[in-house]
């Protein structure tokens, strides 16, 4: 379907009134920040821990995207909770966060520590990047499903819709669990 | 089954690749395995980027609404260009685009200048939304053409660099057997989040530099 519409006129028509409705929402979470400016200011770890839980989260959801759209666009996926595809690409989302949240946030404090001095413990900093990591994950996961299900039905094309989707709302949930999981850690 | 005797290795490949012959253990350890690199270089980029925020402290005092900008202009960067990936991946997969650079393919020419046109135009558009929502919730910002301006200005720079990034890896990663849908997300998130923050540091200071504020 995308194949035979690869004109600059018709990708920009397709992709500009999504990219600026994320935009739009992309603000909100702008907004978000600028209200903890002060938090961040307070403890500079989690500043440092902002673009990269907030890049870990789209990631997640933008690898699994990707691969679901092209099972979809060769006939290969079904959305039913047996599809092994489906299922197998859920467990290593939420597998991937356990693995690399804890070595994040790990990394944001040894930056920190070196460049400036961290005011929080190694371990409450790398307890803050898992719990936002394992909770990242499993709505990245629902998001990019619902998400890949419904430009299925409405028969968009995944490649111009899904990704954008999922990691705009990803980031935004990263901003927002990110700031719960430091409210109920530090 | 697809790989009969007619098909050729790279399809077998593919198939094998994108898991036809799998079990969810085995979707999920191939996803895993695959991720797992490109999610660690991803994860230690990001963390840079956020050093890099951390040192833009002076500009995002003096540019009131800029930190506003950021979570916008990085997903920007992350959906035009890793739509980007995502287009030359699936073509890549169906046959329809090759692996190499030539400056007469007239699809990759198209799918290229979209990208720019989208990232430079959704820029703007960011900035001018930034400074009404702004003001409409009555917070203090920065001048209407001092965002704008920023904004254009690192949605160009970062949209030539990212672009640059994005064919090279894409067509690079399918040449050695690498499945582009893997690599593009991460590698274009990764880069565009370093790349995304640099640029808008020096387009803040170009256009300070310039008299804007």
């Amino acid at each position: 379907m995308a194949a035979s519409a690869w004109t600059v006129r018709g990708i920009v028509r397709r992709m500009l009134p999504v990219l600026v409705v994320l935009t739009a929402i992309e603000l909100g979470s702008g907004i978000v920040l600028d209200t903890f400016e002060g938090t961040l200011l307070r403890y500079p770890t989690l500043l440092v821990l902002v673009p990269v839980t907030i890049g870990m989260a789209g990631n997640l959801g933008s690898i699994l995207a990707a691969r679901l759209s092209t099972a979809l666009h060769l006939g290969l996926l079904s959305f039913d909770s047996a599809d092994d595809r489906l299922v197998g690409n859920a467990v290593a989302t939420i597998a991937l966060a356990v693995t690399v949240f804890p070595l994040v946030g790990a990394g944001a404090w040894l930056l920190q520590t070196i460049l400036g001095g961290s005011r929080l413990s190694l371990p409450t900093v790398v307890a803050v990047a898992l719990l936002s990591g394992v909770v990242l994950a499993a709505l990245a996961v629902a998001v990019t499903t619902i998400t890949t299900y419904a430009a299925y039905r409405f028969e968009l094309d995944p490649d111009d819709v899904v990704i954008p989707v999922v990691t705009n709302v990803c980031d935004v949930l990263g901003v927002l669990v990110l700031f719960g999981a430091v409210r109920v850690l530090v | 089954m697809p790989f009969a005797a007619e098909s050729n290795t790279g399809a077998f490949c593919d198939w094998i690749r994108l898991g036809v012959l799998m079990t969810v253990r085995e979707v999920a350890e191939a996803a895993y395995r695959e991720s797992l690199p490109v999610l660690a270089l991803s994860a230690a980029g990001g963390l840079f980027a956020g050093v890099v925020l951390g040192g833009m402290n002076a500009e995002l005092e003096r540019v009131a609404g800029l930190l506003v900008l950021v979570p916008a202009l990085l997903a920007t960067r992350g959906n035009v260009y890793g739509s980007l990936g995502a287009r030359l991946g699936s073509a890549l997969h169906q046959g329809l685009v090759d692996p190499t650079f030539s400056a007469d393919d007239e699809r990759v020419n198209a799918a290229v200048a979209a990208a720019l046109a989208n990232g430079i135009m959704v820029s703007g558009i960011a900035a001018f939304l930034a400074v009404a929502l702004l003001s409409a919730l009555g917070r203090p910002s920065a001048s209407l053409p001092t965002l704008v301006a920023i904004a254009l200005l690192a949605g160009l720079i970062s949209g030539v660099l990212l672009t640059v990034a994005v064919v090279s890896v894409v067509f690079a990663g399918y040449r050695r057997g690498l499945n582009p849908d893997t690599l593009a997300g991460p590698v274009v998130t990764t880069t565009g989040d370093v790349v995304g923050i640099a640029t808008l540091l020096v387009a803040t200071r170009i256009v300070l530099a310039l008299g804007g504020g």
